[in-house]
């Protein structure tokens, strides 16, 4: 089975720090995996080449066993979508901010897209830098869905926000990826991991010491072994 | 009222000079020395300017000489842009285009439409007011897109992660910091005449020339500046942002402007 993003001997160098070393994976083309890592350690860095939004160094990605150098950038993040820790909303209404993403979209289009991450109608007409975090986190996610994309990048998405709208960004997760959307979540939470993952890549100083199975990933470590370096980056981003 | 004041009215002036050394030794500001740099360098550098536009305004100087003049205060004005704004990434070819396209637009269409005669007199002044008001306006601009870029990072990232196009994703902040740089002047335009009065139509009324006249010539040089400025800002920020976003569309990193 074709992975869904293949990595080898990634590479990423940001002046004279060395961010992503040597990193070889097969994310696998199924559920949500979840990258995990202590702050610091690369993880949001190696999310943000999967959206192009870094360019290694050296090494090769490959989505869906598409070289990136084969793919036009544009086209792949619309496949590829991506929500960052920060709600990161526009000037503008929640329907503008959704236009951002798909200028067709007519009024119908727009109340639907609010509607599948848990939004009301109502705040279509809002201001979004109106809305609160959890509101404006689940409107880039709405946001992102409406590019139609394949796989949606997640770096951190509730690390701002309160628990109530943790668990609602958590729970629309896993009807995404239900629907056939794949995730792949980056976090520092352990009991997060636990909720969410079907597969865990592990992330150390920019080397992936770790990766396969949750079940299997657990095991191999011990539950202390393997969440010690995970629990001193609570609170902190990676 | 004689607008000859000669070199003893010059040296008259100078007084004023001493008020403010005056304040700094009683201030104790430490700035007698600055002053009176500042103050003689002024003068010599204007001397020696006088004497060489003397040279060029004459009749019989060729109008080439004009033109030279010209690339000379594009040359200074794009080293001054550079020394103001280190910090913004490809900063001599942008002024160079920039302060290029200002003059061509602006004194094409002065000259083209006939308002003014093209020769020296002419030429020199106003392409210097071209340039001068257009090394302000590169400054701000590019300042401004640096720390838009540098603030909305989050927001451009989002849109260039949507799939939007550099120029798409660019667009709402280069909009942003080209109305910052444009307001101070829309601003001055706006007060004119019943704020302050400005140098060239001061200059005139000081030199004899009928007030309506010299508002005439003032409205005409004022027009001149709004649109060199708009265009400067323009092409400043079209080409900052191209510059910004990388051909596989990522952002780079920035220094924030000081």
């Amino acid at each position: 089975m074709v992975s869904l993003f293949s990595l080898v001997k990634v590479c990423l160098v940001d002046g004279t720090s060395t961010i992503l070393k040597d990193i070889t994976v097969e994310i696998p083309d199924r559920g949500i995996s979840v990258i995990v890592g202590p702050s610091g350690s690369g993880k949001s860095t190696m999310l943000r080449t999967l959206n192009a939004l870094e360019r290694p160094t050296s090494g090769s990605i490959s989505f869906r066993g598409e070289r990136f150098e084969s793919l036009d950038v544009r086209q792949l993040r619309r496949r590829v979508g991506m929500v960052f820790q920060r709600p990161t909303v526009f000037d503008g209404t929640s329907g503008e901010n959704l236009l951002v993403a798909d200028p067709t979209l007519d009024r119908a289009g727009l109340i639907t897209a609010l509607e599948r991450v848990g939004l009301p109608p109502e705040l279509l007409d809002r201001d979004a830098r109106q809305l609160s975090g959890g509101e404006a986190q689940r409107l880039c996610l709405a946001r992102t869905l409406v590019t139609e994309p394949e796989v949606i990048l997640m770096d951190e998405p509730t690390s701002a926000l309160d628990a109530e709208s943790m668990h609602l960004i958590e729970h629309l997760a896993q009807e995404i990826a239900e629907s056939g959307v794949r995730i792949l979540w980056v976090t520092h939470d352990r009991a997060q991991v636990k909720r969410l993952a079907t597969w865990i890549g592990r992330i150390e100083g920019g080397v992936l010491v770790d990766s396969g199975p949750a079940s299997a990933v657990g095991h191999a470590h011990g539950d202390d072994g393997m969440w010690r370096t995970v629990d001193s980056a609570e609170g902190t981003e990676g | 009222m004689n607008s000859d004041i000669g070199f003893y009215g010059m040296a008259g002036s100078a007084l004023l000079v001493l008020v403010a050394i005056g304040i700094s030794v009683w201030q104790g500001l430490g700035l007698e020395r600055p002053l009176v740099v500042a103050s003689l360098r002024a003068a010599a550098q204007l001397l020696a300017v006088g004497s060489l536009l003397s040279i060029l305004l004459d009749k019989d100087t060729p109008l080439v000489f004009a033109f030279g003049w010209l690339v000379i205060m594009l040359v200074f004005a794009v080293w001054t842009a550079r020394n103001r704004a280190s910090e913004v990434p490809g900063i001599v070819p942008l002024a160079l285009v920039s302060f290029g396209a200002a003059t061509i637009v602006s004194l094409g269409l002065l000259f083209g439409l006939g308002v003014y005669p093209l020769n020296a007199t002419t030429l020199i002044p106003l392409g210097g007011m071209v340039m001068g008001n257009s090394i302000s306006a590169t400054v701000l601009v590019a300042r401004r897109v640096i720390d838009e870029f540098t603030d909305k990072r989050d927001e451009v990232e989002a849109r260039l992660a949507l799939g939007q196009s550099g120029r798409e994703a660019a667009r709402p902040y280069l909009r942003s910091a080209i109305r910052t740089a444009l307001i101070p002047q829309i601003e001055t335009t706006k007060a004119v005449g019943i704020v302050f009065l400005p140098g060239a139509m001061v200059g005139l009324i000081l030199g004899g020339v009928d007030p309506i006249d010299a508002v005439r010539v003032q409205a005409a040089v004022m027009y001149m500046i709004l649109g060199s400025v708009a265009t400067t800002t323009t092409v400043i920020a079209l080409g900052l942002g191209r510059q910004l976003i990388t051909s596989d569309l990522r952002l780079l990193r920035l220094s924030r402007a000081r």
